[in-house]
Parts: C-alpha cells; structure tokens; sequence
C-alpha cells in the first residue's frame, strides 16, 4: 500500500529518477574510494565536487519549474536567492574560519581588518552558530521573496512585467553587495573556508559527504515539489497559470497561492545556494548577476516545463555540455547556450522529456503552434 | 599657494608674450628712450637706477622684455665688463653661456671674469614682479590679459592695484576689464586700503558667483573691521545661494544627459516592445550592432578618406539604422513571428540570441574596447553662467530628442505609422482592411532595431564599444519603457529624462551606485502602485 502511495507521489518518471540519484549516490563515493585511480570507472574528488555543483544547479532548477512550471511566474531573479542562500552559508563559513585567517583576528573576517573595520556589523551576529546560519539560509530568501511577491501579487503585476521587475531585482541586489560598505566581502566575495561543523572542506570525505547531501536534498524537495503540485492546493496553481482572472472570479484568492508557491522556491534556491557555496568554496556578487538566473531558466525549458523531473535532467544536462563545451570549444560555449534558448523555443516547446513522451506514443507530430500547450492559448483568448 | 601658482601662471604668460612677439615682431614706436637704451643702462647700475629702468621696460609695454625681466628676477642678467652690453647667462662650457635678452638668440660665450651679474635686492625683484604683471596686463592679446588678470585675481597681490587700474583705463575690451576690475577688488581687498574702498571691493568681487568668489572672500574675512565682515558675510551667503542653485542646475543638466541616453536606449524598445508587446532581450545587442557600425565607418575613414573624420558620425547613422534594422527584421522574420502570443517564450529565445549576437561581434572584433573617436565638433566645452557644458552631451540630448520627434511624427503621420497603429490594435481588422500585417509586423520590428542602431552610434560617444555594450542598457532599458507606461512614446520620454534627473540627484548623498540601487528600488515599488506605468493606455486592451 504504502509502496503504491509512493509510486503515486513520485510518477513513474520520477520513480526512475530517484532510482538513478540512489544509484549515484551509491556509485560515486564507491567509486572514488575503493576504484584504483587507473582505472575507468574511478572517479575523482574533483569530479565529485563538479557533481554536486550540478546537484545544486538542479535544485534551483526545481525550483523555477515549482513557480514556472505551474504557476506560470517566469521569475528571473531566482538566481538571487540562490545567492542569498549562498551567501549566508557563506558566512557562517566565515566565521569558522576563526583566528587562522590571514590576520589572525578571532572575530572578524579578514575583509574587515583589511578595510580597518572595528566590530563586526549586526547582521553578521549569530552566524557563527550553525543552526543559525541555517534557519537564515532557509528564511532570508524566504523574506525577501514573500515581500517581494506580496508587493507584486497584490497590485497583479504579472507576466513580463514580473519577469522584469524579478530582474531588477536581482540586478540591484548584484549592485548592492559589490559594494564594500555593505559588509559582504564587496567585489571579491566570501572565500578562503576551511571546514564546517569541524570537517576540513578540501578532505575528500568532507566532498562526498557533501555530495551525499546535495541528492539527499535534491530527492527531499523533488518529494516536496511532487507533494505540491498534486494537492489541491497544486491544482489551483495549475489553474492559476493556465487562466488567472478566471481562477480569481471562480473565488481563489490568486495571489495567496501565488505568494505560498514563490516563497517555497525561493527558499528552496536559498537551500540549493547553501549546499553550492560550500563545494566550490566561493561566493561572490557575480551570482546576483541576472545573466544566471535567465540561465538557469533554459535548464528548466530544455529538461521539460512544468515536468520537476525535466528541470533536474534540464539544469544537470546543460550544465554538463556547459562543462564540456568550456573546456573544449570555448568560443562555440555561447553560440550553443544561445542557440539553445532559441531553438527550444521554437521547437521543443515541452522540452526533452516532452520529446520522449512524444516519441514514446509515437503519435504523428502535433502542430508547434497547438503545441504551445493551454497555457498561453487561453491566455491569449483571455487578452482578446 | 598663491605665489608659486602666481609665478607658473606669469611663466604661461610670459611664453604666451613672447609667442605673440616673435609673430608680431617687436617694432613698435615708442615714445621715450628705446628699449635697448634702457638695457644698456642696466649695466653697472645701482638699486634706485636699476628699478628705475624696469619701471620704464614696463611702460614701454613691449613684450619682449619679459624674457629679461624675468630673468633679472631670477639673478640670470648679467653684462660684459668689456662693453657693457646685457646678457642673460647661464652657466655652462668654459664659463657663462651668454643670450641676448631681447631676442634670445645665442650671443656666444663669456669666462667667468669677463662679465658681472646685474645686482637685485627684495624690493627690486617686487618691482620686477609687478612689471612682468603689467607687461601681461597690457599685452596686445585679449586671452594674456585675462589670465594675467585672473592670476592676480587668485593672489590677490596687493601690488597689483595701481597697474590693474591704469590697465583698467587704457582696456577697450569688455569682457577683459569685468575680469581684471575683479582682480582689482580682490588685490585692494588684501591692500590697506580703507573699509568703504573694500566694501567696494566685496561689491564688485561678489557680482560673479564662483568658488574662486568664496574662497576670495572668506580669506578677506579674517581680520576685517566689523562693516567690513558683515558686508563680506553678506556677500558670502549671497555667493553661496547662487553657487547652490547653479549646483542644483548642474544635477539636472546631468541629469538631462543621462536620461537623453536612457531615452535612446530605450526608444526603440518603447516601439518593439511598447507598441508591438514584443520583449526583445536582444535589443541591446542592436545597441551594440549600431555601435559597433560607427567603429567600422570610423577605422574605414581612418585609414582611406582622413578629411571625412569630422562627418563620420554622419556616415554611420542611416548605415547603422539600415544594418540594425535588417537584423531586426531578420529576427523578426525568422523566429519572433512563430512566437506571438507567448512573450514568455519570446524573451527567452531573444535572450538566447543576445548570447549569439555577443559572440559573433566578439568573434569578429575580438572582446577588447574598440576606440571610437569623437569629431571635433563634438569635442570641447562651453560655459553658460555657471554651469559647464561639453558639446557632446548636448549633441547627444538633442540628438535624443530629433530621434523622438522624429518617431512621434513617422507614428503620427505617416501611412505605415497609421497601418503600424492599426495592427497592434486589431490584427484581423487590419488584415481585412487590405493591410499585410506580416509586413507590417517586419517593418515595425525593423524600425525599433533601426532606432537601437541609431542610439549605437550616438552612445558610442559616451561608452566603450565592446560586446557588452549592449547588456548594461537592457534592464535600464525596460525599466524606462515600463515606468513610462507601456504603449506609450511620451510616457517613456518622461520617464526616461525623470528617472536620468532622479538618478543624479541621489548621487550626491548616496554615491553612484547606491543611487542607482535606489532608483531600481524606487521603480519596483513604482511598479506595485501603477502596474502599467506613469502613462497608462486605458481601456479594454490593457486588461489582460
């Protein structure tokens, strides 16, 4: 029964998904511990460290198809929270750091003593206790995007408007934390971590341990996303985005389920920052940059809009060409980015598992126009 | 301070007179003995007869002696004990190198017992002081004068009074005496003249408002008789209002500027996007494209027709609207038009090619600045009361505001505005009217990314010509578009030269990035209060 209910909450494709991440999880540690070195199916820590990078990638993709997918806000600023996340990880890494910073002071990270700062600013107090720094994780995202989607619900700004004004967002933030007097590292960021919780970060088993926690994060908020979308509560969301004034007048109130669902998100891009910042051992204002959160928006088209399971395939598959194409063809690295947004657009409107159900019904391809799906469709006979 | 900046001003000057003597030449008539008399009696002479002498150099009002008073000032006149004629010497070979000081040609070299230096004491080299000041006072060019005015006016050498009054009586030239009256007022102003004569002084001095106004004042207020300090403290309060308004016009005229380019950046969109609804993500990029034409037109000049630098900016606008513009219709043709009805889909796919557009420029230009010169009747600056203005900047507002007019009457009154209009308000009226709304569509499209590339070529101007040229206007860009209110060209021509003024006048207090934090903070609660802008259309069409 309750292996039914499972199968229920996960979907048959995300049953196979969260059968690959336990696989993954199994495989790479195993494989970077007990694998000789020479041989192929070793793994290296850096490799590990580059997987759980993608882990955290996903989550935030997860997160944009939670409010995209099936509340239709296209938010570009989602990379902000992601940052926010980050950066308060970030800091209590900072604080961890202690006295064996390159100045030795105990309290004050060595930005401050390099800007001759006396006492440390109270929005740095608390952070040097771990569970602190994790409600932060968890709530200042989560602050800020309820103000900021109560504002905007509430006066019913929405589509394009939203996505701009999500930008702005994100490009203010990005301004804001540039600058030295904020107290957040300015231009060069947070860095130079050396554990946490006690475990030295550059110890391999510290890596995998983080790795493990980047899946078990990343199954944890699929469940919870798959819980979402197929309450009732999900429905209404499905309904706001497929015909809002006609959801408003049945008696919904909008803008509650809009403001619940983008303040889930995101915290949980804040989550996703928070397993990020301590793998790459870096976070600095280029995260906020609006570039990455339009980005991380492509993961989502290219995995599946509106599928969870498309955005994790969307934002570890892209990511993996991203390393790739970097590596070995630097200056094609953008012409495929770009190409991509394009021609998913155009002709992948469902995206790659859209494709595969597609293929795998071998029906007679639809007409890309109809293929739009309800959404817009209604949406445009709402406008007229 | 004052003396040593008084000192390289009289050398500018002093190279200045001598410039304009060497092309005047030197022959002019005089009354009195001649000046190379007067030289020759400086061989030998005592103190009295030697200040005797420069006092007479001075009248003479010749420029070419201010190379030899200026060399009696710095111990260099010496004359030969054989035939007591006068050299500047300087030391070098066997003893002195010897020039004659009228000409400054070489006049070969002397041992050291062969010639004896012209003597001078405190007081004489005062007097050679105020002798090379009103040498400069009377040189025959409008410009010495005025900076040796000016010089006088930042020393405030009490000296200078009696040579700045007669300069002031024999002065034909307006503008030369207004500067060298004020000279005069601040000159008695560290005299000892008395209180009425220096309330005078405060008078004349406080007619122009300036810093130099200010800090005049206020170093003659230390010391002064109590009339005096209050008619200073009058006159310095008074300065200081005006020196605030004349700040305050400055911010909007900066502000004007900055919103000028916000409103070119953003004009094309307020057609793609405010008529059309079409979020262009790569409209920057046609920023860029116009830009990056002007650089092209200008290295093109460069190396094969020199003498068109000046009208190449003139070259490169219809090149830059005709190229940006077929890459917008080309866009618009090839994936814009599958995607009406869905503008989500539609900024991501613009966005995607934003990335392409980047990267094909930094492909064939390289990822470096390119240098994009100014012509030189964009170049220089111009002041009116207090402010400063450069030309380019008023170049580029009023350039700004034909583009605007421009559109409005293209929108307005023309065939393809009306059939423009009507398209976006009823595409199967229009299409039953006989109107090819796919045309129309293209056109339109062309004409937004057409007026990007003619902002391209404008903002070239101002900011570096490089592939990200394009990505730091596009949020400023849609924010302009939406604060002014969608749909709607005057909403974003107030919007942007509002936003351009607001923007500058929070620098001040809150530096140049906070300020545009809190503009961009300012715009995003703007948007809660009035979702569709300052100019919102009304009617059935904006409910969507």
């Amino acid at each position: 029964m309750i292996s039914g209910r499972f199968l229920r909450l996960t979907g048959t494709s995300g049953l196979i998904l969260l059968a690959c991440l336990l696989a993954a999880a199994i495989y790479v540690p195993v494989a970077n511990q007990f694998i000789d070195p020479g041989s192929p199916f070793h793994v290296n820590t850096a490799s590990v460290v580059v997987f759980g990078k993608y882990l955290c990638f996903a989550m935030l993709a997860l997160s944009i198809d939670l409010v995209w997918g099936y509340c239709g806000i296209l938010s570009l600023g989602h990379g902000a929270f992601f940052a926010l996340g980050g950066y308060a990880m970030g800091m209590h890494l900072m604080r961890e750091i202690g006295p064996r910073g390159v100045y030795g002071n105990p309290i004050l990270p060595d930005f401050m003593v390099f800007l001759n700062w006396e006492s440390l600013p109270w929005f740095w107090y608390g952070f040097d206790m771990f569970w602190f720094a994790m409600v932060m994780v968890v709530l200042v995202p989560g602050l800020l995007a309820f103000v900021f989607g109560f504002l905007a619900f509430r006066s019913r700004v929405t589509g394009v408007y939203l996505s701009i004004i999500t930008q702005a967002m994100a490009f203010a933030l990005m301004l804001a934390f540039f600058r030295n007097e904020m107290g957040f590292g300015g231009n060069n960021g947070l860095t130079d971590f050396k554990d946490v919780l006690g475990f030295d970060l550059q110890a391999d088993s510290t890596r995998i341990g983080l790795y493990l926690l980047s899946i078990a994060a990343l199954a944890v908020m699929f469940l919870i996303c798959r819980a979402i979308v197929l309450s009732r509560l999900g429905k209404v969301l499905i309904a706001v985005r497929d015909a809002e004034s006609r959801t408003r007048f049945i008696g919904y109130r909008v803008e509650h389920y809009k403001l619940f669902v983008f303040t889930v998100s995101a915290m949980m891009a804040g989550v996703a920052g928070a397993l990020y910042v301590p793998q790459v051992g870096i976070i600095n204002p280029g995260e906020f940059a609006p570039a990455n959160s339009i980005e991380a928006v492509i993961w989502v088209a290219v995995g599946g809009r509106g599928t969870l399971v498309g955005a994790v395939i969307g934002g570890i598959g892209v990511n993996l060409a991203k390393s790739y194409f970097t590596g070995a063809l630097p200056e094609i690295w953008l012409f495929a980015l770009g190409g991509l947004f394009v021609v998913v657009t155009l002709f992948m409107p469902k995206g790659i598992l859209g494709l595969i159900s597609h293929w795998r019904r071998r029906q007679p391809p639809p007409e890309p126009a109809a293929e739009t799906g309800a959404p817009s469709s209604t949406a445009a006979e709402e406008r007229a | 301070m004052a003396r040593p900046l008084l000192l390289i001003l009289q050398r500018i000057a002093l190279v200045l007179v001598l410039a304009t003597a060497l092309i005047g030449g030197s022959a002019k008539a005089q009354s009195g003995p001649s000046v190379p008399d007067l030289v020759s009696r400086l061989a030998g002479a005592d103190f009295n007869e030697t200040e005797r002498v420069v006092e007479a150099l001075a009248a003479s009002g010749d420029a070419s002696v201010a190379r030899l008073l200026e060399a009696l000032g710095d111990g260099d006149l010496y004359y030969r004990r054989s035939d007591n004629a006068v050299f500047i010497a300087t030391r070098g070979g066997e003893g002195y190198l010897l020039t004659d000081p009228l000409t400054g040609a070489s006049a070969g070299e002397a041992g050291r017992r062969e010639v004896a230096k012209v003597r001078v004491n405190n007081s004489l080299r005062r007097a050679v002081r105020a002798a090379i000041g009103t040498l400069t006072l009377r040189s025959p060019d409008p410009a010495i004068r005025i900076a040796a005015a000016q010089s006088v006016l930042k020393s405030g050498d009490p000296e200078a009074v009696e040579p700045l009054t007669e300069a002031i009586a024999a002065e034909q030239n307006d503008s030369v005496r207004a500067v060298m009256e004020r000279a005069r007022a601040a000159a008695i102003l560290n005299s000892d003249a008395s209180d009425a004569v220096k309330i005078d002084a405060v008078k004349t001095i406080a007619a122009k408002s300036s810093q130099d106004t200010r800090a005049i004042l206020l170093a003659a207020s230390n010391g002064a008789s109590e009339a005096l300090g209050s008619a200073i403290s009058d006159a310095v309060r008074r300065v200081e209002g005006d020196l605030a308004l004349w700040s305050a016009a400055q911010n909007v005229w900066y502000g004007l500027s900055l919103g000028s380019v916000l409103l070119l950046a953003a004009i094309g969109l307020a057609i793609t996007f405010g008529v059309m609804g079409v979020i262009n993500m790569a409209h920057g990029e046609m920023v860029m494209i116009g830009a990056y034409v002007t650089y092209v037109v200008q290295e093109i000049i460069r190396n094969h027709a020199p003498f068109l630098f000046d009208v190449s900016l003139l070259i490169a606008l219809p090149l830059a609207f005709a190229i940006a513009g077929a890459v917008g219709m080309a866009i618009e043709r090839g994936i814009i038009r599958f995607l009406y009805g869905r503008p989500l889909e539609t900024l991501l796919a613009t966005w995607g090619l934003s990335l392409i557009l980047q990267q094909v420029v930094r492909s064939l230009f390289g990822p470096t600045n390119q240098e994009v010169g100014a012509p030189s009747w964009m170049s220089g600056a111009f002041e009116l009361g207090g402010l400063t203005l450069t030309y380019g900047r008023v170049w580029i507002i009023v350039f700004a505001l034909v583009v605007f007019a421009v559109l409005v009457l293209v929108l307005r009154h023309t065939s393809f505005g009306l059939q423009m209009r009507a398209v976006t308000q009823n595409r199967r009226m229009a299409s039953s009217m006989g109107i090819r709304t796919n045309w129309t569509d293209a056109l339109t499209f062309g004409l937004g990314s057409g007026i990007a590339g003619v902002a391209g070529v404008a903002l070239s101007q101002i900011d570096n010509v490089s592939p990200n040229l394009g990505q730091s206007y596009i949020i400023d860009s849609f924010l302009v578009v939406v604060f002014g209110g969608v749909g709607n060209l005057w909403g974003t021509l107030v919007g942007a030269l509002s936003l351009g003024v607001l923007n500058k006048f929070l620098e001040p207090y809150a530096g140049a990035v906070l300020g545009k934090i809190l503009v961009l903070v300012f715009i995003i609660l703007f948007i809660q209060k009035r979702p569709r802008g300052l100019f919102a259309l009304k009617g059935r069409a904006v409910e969507s």
